[in-house]
C-alpha cells in the first residue's frame, strides 16, 4: 500500500520558481489498480519521482507498506518495483544480463534470479529476445525488458510512469493485460497517464491531478456522478478546465 | 561493499564489449606514447650520430686567402664547398647550416702578425645546424692554438705561458642519469596513459549513463549511491590502471629498439621498474578517476562531458613542463603533492636511481588522502537530486 499526504515540491526560487507538486494526498490500495491522471505538466512525474526516493518533497509524507521514505529510502525502494519514465537499457547487456544486473542489487542470488527472470520472460512473451543485445530493440521490447528488470525482486507495490508510452495497439493491449495480471496477484499498481482511456479502462480507482493538485479521487463511476458527465472524457476535462470550483 | 562490487562487475563487462573503449585502453592509450617516443628519440639519435661521423660540408667564401687553413680543415674531415653568393641568405634560407667567410686581408694579417679574422656565418635558433657549427668552432680554435703554440716555440717562449689555467672537465652524470634527462617526458606519458585510459569510462558511467536514461532506474534500486559511485570509480581506476600497465610493458619492449647503447646511456624499464611504478601510480589513477567522474557528472551530456575531459588532459602537462624546463632538486615535499610526486619517484625510478621508502608511502598516503578527498566531493554531487534526471 502506498500513501502519499500533502506532498509539496517547488523547484528553482524567485522569478523562476515552479511549484510542481502542491499538497497531492491520495491512497493506493493492494489488489487495486490506481491511475494518475493529468494533463501533461500536471506534476505526475515529480509525484512518483518523491514516491520511489529520486527527490525528496519540501514537505508531506509518503508511507510504503507504512515505512516513511524520508526515514529509511533503502527500505522503501527495496518493496517498490519502478518503470520510471526514463527507461534506458544498457545496450550492450543482453535482455537477460539487464534484468539480472538489477536482480543482483536488490540482493538476489543466482538462482533466485535466473527464477524470476524465467518467470518474467514468459509472463511478457519476450523468449525471442531476451538472450539478444538489448542495441536496436524496438520500443515495446524495450518496455517489457524495462518491466521485468523492475520487477526481478517481485515487490508489493508496483510505480509505472506512463507505461504505454510510444507502444503500438497490440503492445498497450498487452500492457493492460499484464496490469491486471499484477493486480490479480494482489499487488498494488500504480501508474500514471494523460490517456483517459486507458485510466477508464483500467482502473479501480481515478486520481486526478492538475496543475499540482488533486482534483479529484474516485472510482471511474463515482467521478462520472460526481461531475454530471456519462462520458469519462467529458468529466476529465470539466474537472481539470474548472479546478477553481473542485480544488476547495 | 557488495553493491559496490556488482557495480563493478557489470560497467567492466559492459565496457569490455564496447570496441571504442577497449581500443582505447588497450590499444591507443598505451602504444601511442611509446611509439611517439621511440620515433622521436630514433630520428633525432641517428641524424646526431650521422652528422658526428659523416664529412661536414662546408660552404667557404674566399677560400682562396687561406690555402692553409683549409688544409687543417681538410684534415678534420671537413669537406669544403664553393661558397654561395649571399653567406646570410643562404643561412637564413636553410640553404647551409654554417658558411665560413674569409675576407681578403686575412692573409695581410697573418703575415704581420695580427689577429686574422675568419667570419662565420649561422643562425643560433636553427637547432639542426648546431652540432655543425660546434664542430666547425672546434676545429678552427684547434688550428689557431696550434699555430699560437708553434710561433711562441719559435720565439723560444714555451706554449705553456699561454695557459696559466688549465680546465679538466670531470662530468659526474652517469649513463643512467644521462638517460634520466633526455627521458624526464617519459612519466608524463604514463600519466597520460592513465588519463586516456579512464575517460571513455568516465564519461559512459556518468553522462552517458543519463543520457542513455539508465541512471533513473538504476537509482530506484536499493542501494546508496554513494556504493554505485565507488563501483563505476573502480571500474575507471580499473581500465586506467590497465592502460598505464600496458603503456609500462610497451615502453619496456619500445626501448630495447632504441640506439640507447650508441649515446651511453641506460634505462631502467624492466619488471622492478613496472612493479615500484604501478605503487605510486595507483592512488594517482584513483585520483584522476575521481576528477574525471566529478567534471563529467557536472556536464550536462556526452558531449559537454568530452570537452572538459579533454581540457583535463592539460593539466598533468604542467609539472613535467615544470620539472623539465626549471632543473629542480627533487625534494622530499615534492612527494606529498600529487602529479609532482610520481612525476619526480618514475623519472628517479627510470635513472635506476633509489628512492627511499619514506618518500614512496609519503607520495602514495597523500595521493590516496586526495583521491578520498575527490570521492567524498564527487559523492555529494552523486546525492543532488539534478544527477539523475535527464534534460
Amino acid at each position: 500500500m502506498i500513501e502519499v499526504r500533502n506532498l509539496h515540491k517547488t523547484f528553482g526560487s524567485g522569478a523562476k520558481k515552479v511549484i510542481a507538486v502542491d499538497g497531492v494526498s491520495f491512497v493506493a490500495r493492494d489488489g487495486e489498480i490506481t491511475g494518475l491522471l493529468g494533463p501533461n505538466g500536471a506534476g505526475k512525474t515529480t509525484t512518483l519521482r518523491c514516491l520511489y526516493t529520486l527527490m525528496r518533497p519540501d514537505s508531506g509524507q509518503v508511507l510504503v507498506d507504512g515505512v516513511d521514505a524520508a526515514a529509511d529510502p533503502l527500505a522503501v525502494r527495496r518493496n517498490l518495483g519502478v518503470l520510471p519514465d526514463a527507461r534506458g537499457l544498457y545496450k550492450r547487456l543482453t535482455a537477460r544480463e539487464n534484468i539480472a544486473y538489477f536482480g543482483r542489487l536488490h540482493g538476489l542470488d543466482e538462482a533466485t534470479i535466473r527464477a524470476r527472470s524465467d518467470a518474467a520472460i514468459r509472463a511478457l512473451e519476450m523468449e525471442d529476445i531476451a538472450e539478444r543485445r538489448t542495441e536496436g530493440f524496438s520500443q515495446g521490447q524495450r518496455v517489457k525488458t524495462a518491466i521485468a528488470r523492475a520487477l526481478v525482486h517481485d515487490p508489493k507495490n508496483v510505480i509505472l510512469d506512463e507505461p504505454t508510452n510510444g507502444l503500438d495497439v497490440m503492445a498497450t493491449r498487452a500492457m493492460r493485460a499484464f496490469l491486471k495480471q499484477l493486480k490479480g496477484e494482489g499487488r498494488c499498481v500504480l501508474f500514471s497517464s494523460h490517456i483517459m482511456q486507458e485510466v477508464a479502462a483500467l482502473c479501480d480507482r481515478i486520481v486526478v491531478i492538475a496543475r499540482g493538485r488533486v482534483v479529484a479521487d474516485e472510482s471511474p463511476d463515482a467521478l462520472r456522478a460526481q461531475t454530471g458527465e456519462a462520458n469519462l472524457e467529458d468529466a476529465f476535462v470539466r474537472l481539470i478546465g474548472s479546478d477553481e470550483g473542485l480544488a476547495a | 561493499m557488495k553493491s559496490a562490487l556488482i557495480v563493478f562487475l557489470k560497467e567492466v563487462r559492459e565496457n569490455l564489449r564496447d570496441k571504442r573503449t577497449v581500443v582505447n585502453t588497450l590499444v591507443t592509450g598505451p602504444l601511442m606514447g611509446p611509439l611517439l617516443f621511440v620515433l622521436l628519440i630514433n630520428t633525432l639519435v641517428s641524424r646526431e650520430l650521422e652528422k658526428a661521423e659523416a664529412p661536414l660540408k662546408l660552404p667557404v667564401i674566399g677560400a682562396e686567402h687561406a690555402p692553409n687553413l683549409i688544409e687543417a680543415l681538410r684534415q678534420q674531415r671537413i669537406e669544403i664547398q664553393p661558397g654561395p653568393a649571399d653567406a646570410e641568405r643562404a643561412v637564413r634560407d636553410q640553404d647551409a647550416d654554417v658558411v665560413l667567410r674569409i675576407p681578403p686581408r686575412y692573409a695581410e694579417s697573418w703575415n704581420q702578425g695580427e689577429p686574422a679574422q675568419v667570419e662565420l656565418v649561422f643562425d643560433e635558433s636553427q637547432r639542426d645546424a648546431q652540432s655543425a657549427v660546434r664542430r666547425l668552432q672546434g676545429a678552427l680554435e684547434g688550428y689557431a692554438q696550434r699555430t699560437g703554440a708553434l710561433r711562441l716555440l719559435a720565439r723560444g717562449l714555451s706554449p705553456a705561458v699561454m695557459k696559466p689555467v688549465v680546465i679538466a672537465e670531470r662530468d659526474q652524470s652517469t649513463p643512467q642519469s644521462r638517460s634520466g634527462q633526455m627521458f624526464g617526458i617519459l612519466p608524463y606519458f604514463f600519466i597520460l596513459g592513465a588519463l586516456i585510459g579512464g575517460m571513455a569510462l568516465a564519461i559512459d558511467t556518468t553522462a552517458g549513463e543519463r543520457e542513455r536514461q539508465s541512471l533513473e532506474p538504476l537509482l530506484a534500486n536499493p542501494v546508496p549511491r554513494s556504493q554505485i559511485l565507488a563501483g563505476k570509480l573502480a571500474t575507471t581506476t580499473a581500465f586506467s590502471m590497465t592502460t598505464v600497465l600496458l603503456s609500462m610493458v610497451a615502453f619496456g619492449i619500445a626501448s630495447r629498439f632504441l640506439p640507447t647503447d650508441k649515446l651511453g646511456m641506460d634505462l631502467h624499464l624492466g619488471l622492478d621498474f613496472v612493479l615500484r611504478g604501478l605503487f605510486v601510480m595507483l592512488p594517482l589513477a584513483a585520483l584522476l578517476a575521481g576528477l574525471q567522474t566529478m567534471v563529467a557528472a557536472f556536464a550536462k551530456s556526452y558531449r559537454e562531458a568530452q570537452t572538459w575531459l579533454g581540457l583535463l588532459t592539460f593539466v598533468p602537462a604542467i609539472p613535467t613542463m615544470l620539472l623539465t624546463v626549471l632543473p629542480f632538486k627533487p625534494q622530499t615535499w615534492m612527494y606529498a603533492v600529487p602529479l609532482m610526486g610520481q612525476q619526480v619517484a618514475l623519472t628517479r625510478f627510470l635513472r635506476g636511481e633509489t628512492v627511499n621508502s619514506d618518500a614512496l608511502v609519503l607520495c602514495f598516503v597523500c595521493t590516496t588522502l586526495a583521491a578520498l578527498l575527490v570521492y567524498f566531493v564527487t559523492s555529494r554531487i552523486y546525492r543532488s537530486e539534478r544527477l539523475a534526471i535527464s534534460a
